[in-house]
Parts: C-alpha cells; sequence; structure tokens
C-alpha cells in the first residue's frame, strides 16, 4: 500500500459568509503527481494555502507529510517546498546566492549547501550561470531554477502553484522533467494549472468548482466518465456548472 | 540563528547591489545638510517675558507696559533676583528675561544713558534675532517719545546676551532638525519599501511557507538599516562637527544611545508602514506623507514649535522627530545630561514599543 502524505477530511474555509473552500476530503500518496484543477475563485489557492500552514482552516482537518496543519503548521513548513505563479527568486541576487539563501533557511550546513548547489547547477546545465544576476535569465529558465530551489533542501512534498505560466511549450516540456524526476525520487508534487495538456500528465486530477471536488481520478478514468478524448473537455464540462464567478 | 543570518546577508546584497538606494542612504544626509543651510525665517508670537526690575521707577513701568501692548508679547512675569530670573529661563517658562539696571530712570534722566540686559536663547537662532529685534524696536520707539523738553536725546543701551549659541550660528538650529529628518526617513522609508517589495514581488509567499519565523523576517530586515543608519549617523555628526563647526558639548555615547532609540522607532514606524500598504508606491507615498512633511513642519527644525498654534502644538506631540531634536539639542548643543532628557527618552520609548507591538500583531493577522 502506497504511503499518503497529504489527507484532507471536510477541509473548509469560510471568509465570513463566503465559503471558499467547502468540505473538502482528499488523499494523496507519496511520489505522486497531484494535478489541482480548478476556474480561477473555484478556491484551489485557499486550499493550497491551508495545505501550506499559512491559513487556518475554519473546520474540517487536513494532514500533510504527517503533521496536523492546524496543530503543526510550523512542522508542516518544514517538509514542504513551495512555488508560486509569481517568480519567487530574488532578481537582485545571483543564482548561487539565491540557491544559498533558501538553503540557509531551511537550516542546511554550508557544507551540505555547497555540495547541493554543484549538483543541481550541473544537472539544469547551469554551470555558467553561477554568477549570473537571476533577472538577466530568460524565464523559462528561471522557472527551472525556481522549482529546483523549492525542492533544494528535499522536502516530502513540493506545492506548485501555475508554475509554468507564461512559459513556452518547449520549456514546460523540460519543466515537467524536471516534476517527473522529482516525483521519481518520491518527493509527492501537488501542482495547480490551467494547462489542460498540463492536467494529462499529471498521476491524478481533482477538479474543483465553487469550492467542492467535483471529479478526482486518473486523467484516463476521467475521459472515460465524461466520454470524451481531452481533459480540456472534462475540465469544460465540469466548470461550465459553475455559480460563482471571478 | 543561521536563517536569521542567511536573511540578513541577503538584505545587505539588496541594499549594497542598488546603486539608486546607496545613493540616497549616503548622498541624502549631506545634500540635507548643505540645503538646510540657509535657514528660514519665521515670525514668533506669544513671547513669554520675565522681567527683573530692581529700580521699579516710572520709566521702566512704562517700557514693560509698551512691551504688554505689543501683540507679539504674551505673559509677562515678574523676578526679584538674578537666580529666580534664570531660573525661570532654564525650567523653559520664559522666551526672555528682561534685566533693568538699578536708578534706571535717575540713570535715563541725569546721564542721558541707561542699560537693560536681554537674555535669550540662543540654541534656536531665528528666534533669538526675532526676539531681540522686537525688544530693540520697541525700545527705540520708546526713546522717540521720551525726547525730552531740551531735546536732548536720551538713549537707553540694549546689551543681549545670549546663551548656548553666543555666536548664533543657525548650523546649531538645522543639524538636530537634519538628523531626526534622515534617520525617520531613511529607516521608514527604507523598511517599509523594502519588506513591500517582497509582497510585490511574490517572494514574501515563499518566505511565509517556509519555516523561518515571521518574527525573523522583520527584524533580519530591520538590522542591514539600523547599520546603516548608524553610518548615517556617523557622517552627520562628523560633518556638523568638523565643517559646520557645531560644538559637540554633552556626552557622545549618551547622544548616540538615544539616536540608536530615535532609529528604532523610524524602523517600527516603517514596519508599520509596510503592514497598511501593499504596494511600492503606496510605502513611498504614505512615507512620505506621514513622515516627510510633519517632520519638516512639525519636529521644531525649521518652524518654532511656540509660535504655532495652540492646535499644531498638540499634534507635534506626536512626531518623534520633535522629541529627538529636542534631546539633540539638549546634548550636543547644551551640553546636558540625562536627566535633562529623561522625559524625551522615555516617550521615545514608548512610542518605540507601541509601534513595534501593533506592527508585529498587524503582520502576524495578515497570515490568517
Amino acid at each position: 500500500m502506497d504511503k499518503i502524505v497529504i489527507e484532507t477530511d471536510l477541509l473548509t474555509k469560510r471568509f465570513g459568509n463566503f465559503t471558499a473552500v467547502d468540505k473538502i476530503s482528499f488523499q494523496v500518496t507519496k511520489g505522486e503527481i497531484f494535478g489541482f484543477l480548478g476556474a480561477n475563485g473555484a478556491g484551489k489557492t485557499t486550499a493550497m494555502r491551508m495545505l501550506c500552514g499559512l491559513s487556518i482552516p475554519t473546520s474540517g482537518t487536513g494532514t500533510v507529510a504527517g503533521y496536523d496543519i492546524t496543530k503543526q503548521p510550523e512542522m508542516v513548513k518544514r517538509n514542504i517546498g513551495y512555488m508560486s505563479q509569481k517568480f519567487s527568486l530574488y532578481e537582485d541576487l545571483k543564482v548561487w546566492e539565491n540557491i544559498r539563501l533558501y538553503g540557509g533557511i531551511y537550516g542546511l550546513s554550508e557544507k551540505e549547501i555547497a555540495e547541493k548547489t554543484d549538483r543541481l547547477l550541473h544537472t539544469l546545465n547551469f554551470e555558467n550561470e553561477r554568477n549570473t544576476m537571476v533577472k538577466s535569465l530568460p524565464l523559462g529558465w528561471k522557472q527551472k531554477l525556481a522549482f529546483s530551489v523549492a525542492i533544494f533542501h528535499e522536502p516530502k512534498i513540493v506545492f506548485l502553484d501555475e508554475p509554468t505560466g507564461g512559459v513556452d511549450p518547449v520549456t514546460r516540456r523540460q519543466f515537467w522533467e524536471l516534476i517527473y524526476k522529482a516525483s521519481d525520487m518520491g518527493i509527492t508534487v501537488f501542482v495547480t494549472t490551467h494547462y489542460m495538456d498540463e492536467a494529462e500528465y499529471c498521476h491524478r486530477v481533482s477538479i474543483m468548482v465553487d469550492g467542492h471536488i467535483e471529479a478526482l481520478d486518473t486523467p484516463k478514468i476521467l475521459k472515460q466518465q465524461y466520454g470524451v478524448k481531452s481533459m480540456q473537455e472534462v475540465f469544460y464540462h465540469l466548470a461550465q456548472t459553475a455559480k460563482r464567478g471571478d | 540563528m543561521k536563517q536569521f543570518l542567511s536573511f540578513v546577508q541577503k538584505e545587505f546584497r539588496h541594499i549594497l547591489r542598488d546603486k539608486r538606494t546607496m545613493l540616497i542612504l549616503f548622498g541624502m544626509p549631506i545634500v540635507m545638510i548643505i540645503l538646510f543651510g540657509f535657514a528660514v525665517t519665521t515670525e514668533v508670537q506669544n513671547i513669554r517675558l520675565a522681567v527683573l526690575d530692581p529700580s521699579n521707577d516710572q520709566a521702566t513701568t512704562e517700557i514693560i507696559r509698551e512691551l504688554q501692548a505689543n501683540t507679539y508679547f504674551g505673559s509677562v512675569m515678574y523676578v526679584h533676583t538674578t537666580e529666580e530670573a534664570n531660573k525661570a529661563f532654564l525650567k523653559n517658562k520664559a522666551d526672555l528675561v528682561l534685566t533693568f539696571e538699578e536708578n534706571f530712570q535717575e540713570n535715563l534722566l541725569h546721564t542721558g544713558t541707561a542699560s537693560i540686559q536681554l537674555l535669550v536663547d540662543g540654541t534656536d537662532p531665528n528666534m533669538c534675532k526675532i526676539l531681540v529685534g522686537y525688544v530693540t524696536n520697541i525700545l527705540t520707539t520708546y526713546q522717540q517719545k521720551r525726547v525730552t523738553p531740551d531735546k536732548a536725546m536720551i538713549q537707553i543701551i540694549p546689551h543681549v546676551k545670549m546663551l548656548y549659541n553666543p555666536q548664533t550660528k543657525s548650523a546649531y538650529n538645522f543639524v538636530p532638525g537634519v538628523m531626526g529628518l534622515i534617520l525617520m526617513l531613511i529607516c521608514a522609508m527604507m523598511t517599509s519599501i523594502s519588506i513591500v517589495r517582497e509582497k510585490e514581488t511574490g517572494t514574501m509567499e515563499v518566505l511565509l511557507v517556509s519555516p523561518i519565523k515571521p518574527l525573523y523576517i522583520v527584524f533580519a530586515k530591520m538590522v542591514p538599516y539600523f547599520v546603516l543608519s548608524c553610518i548615517n549617523l556617523t557622517t552627520i555628526l562628523l560633518l556638523s562637527v568638523y565643517v559646520l563647526g557645531v560644538p559637540m558639548s554633552g556626552n557622545l555615547g549618551l547622544l548616540v544611545a538615544i539616536s540608536m532609540l530615535f532609529i528604532l522607532v523610524a524602523l517600527s514606524i516603517g514596519l508599520f508602514i509596510s503592514t497598511i500598504v501593499d504596494t511600492q508606491v503606496a510605502a513611498m507615498l504614505v512615507s512620505g506623507m506621514i513622515l516627510m512633511l510633519p517632520v519638516i513642519l512639525l519636529s521644531g527644525m525649521i518652524y518654532t514649535i511656540e509660535s504655532m498654534p495652540v492646535l499644531l502644538q498638540y499634534a507635534s506631540h506626536i512626531i518623534p522627530a520633535k522629541w529627538y531634536v529636542i534631546c539633540v539639542k539638549k546634548v550636543m548643543i547644551e551640553g546636558l545630561g540625562f536627566r535633562a532628557v529623561f522625559h524625551e527618552v522615555v516617550i521615545l520609548f514608548i512610542m518605540a514599543i507601541v509601534f513595534l507591538t501593533i506592527s508585529i500583531k498587524l503582520f502576524k493577522d495578515r497570515l490568517q
């Protein structure tokens, strides 16, 4: 039996009268690439913030990497990596300085940081860019670097919030190769995206509509279930039922 | 601790790499000191007068009446000994002490001359000049009215004595003000901008997801600006003492300690601003609006607080720079010790604690 690393039970977040996330329950197993889809305003970001320990649930429970998200947010944070749609590195720092900073924040030793930096730059073919200012890197490179930095401390789970927004198809493909590599290493990948071709790459996909999870399965089964050929059609089918606007 | 240090290192890199920031940080003090060298003239009202009148004759009574009739002068207080006069002055109960010589009228009638001593606070050269100007004007008018029947001119000779600032150097006045302004601006504006920038670029999100404590982020942001402000303080002090010739009469250690307390207040205000705004532009505007103008106008650096409308005088109480400027004047120029500035130091201390507590609370609340 695969080990469960994320588990939520009736997780709910209310802001006043507005229920952003409404009793969602799901499980994610180790090494899985879990696609978290939904139209804008469906509650994805709020759900993700709760899982990252940034936001306290109104009701329901959740555990991430074995820690309760309400009671032990500090332990949750120690065991996860995070990369947002907004660019998450410092533009005015050099490549190695960014890596060093995050290594330092996660409490790695100097020696560890040095070794892993070399390995990381080698894997990404970035050896010549060690001293480059991040702002002068192309966007695709930045995103790849940001991902590598997010898993630099070998977290159990990495949360990616629309990581490939605005990136060209070739780089996106390369980016997903990195995601697969991380998954092979046993890192669970929790990813939100608006690109439906990317949804096809996920092991399992959940689709949120108006704060609820309306569908959750492998892309293949979902397509069969709705009798369509692509995830795009599955998504349209479900998103049309949404009552909430943006 | 290692987390904290990595973070502080990162902050230093941000600042040292940004040429514009560096220019503002180190160019501003020099430019300001030069700019504010051209002091601004102001009008003084409601002057509190203390009179020591040993002769108490017709001439002195008339002169006092003339002064009282003038709109510039407010209350008049009579003192009986030189000690009493000095005390009224030092306790800040009088702005101007007027001492008539003994046998004033007799001297005036028999020798044609009599003298008056004017004792004024020289720390504020503008106010000082204006006060002396008012009094001499009134004395001249009185002289002209009192032309004796035989047309012989009488002469009243005012002897002006300025305390603390006998040479009326206006640098004495603006240096404490500029110190307050620069430290406030650099600390508050820069800290608020640097925190808000992280919100804007999205890196704050990443930091909050990391195990680093929010409190650490805040303090790590403050450390570099604290250090840089101390460098600035040194620059300003060196410029003031060696270029402008402002004396360092008091205890340097005390001055530095008070300055550090003030820097802390300014940093907390910067932090406070960063919790209420979301963009760098807003941070800049807010810092400019709620810091720069009030500090320039209400801290007493240019305009004397005593001559402001009562409402503004009260408003000036909440300007931290006002208290700091008072401290610097007392310690640096008048050479007073800790006891003289105790009141101001306590106020600054309370301000630091209040701002820090509020902003840390707001910073944490926003995360929920």
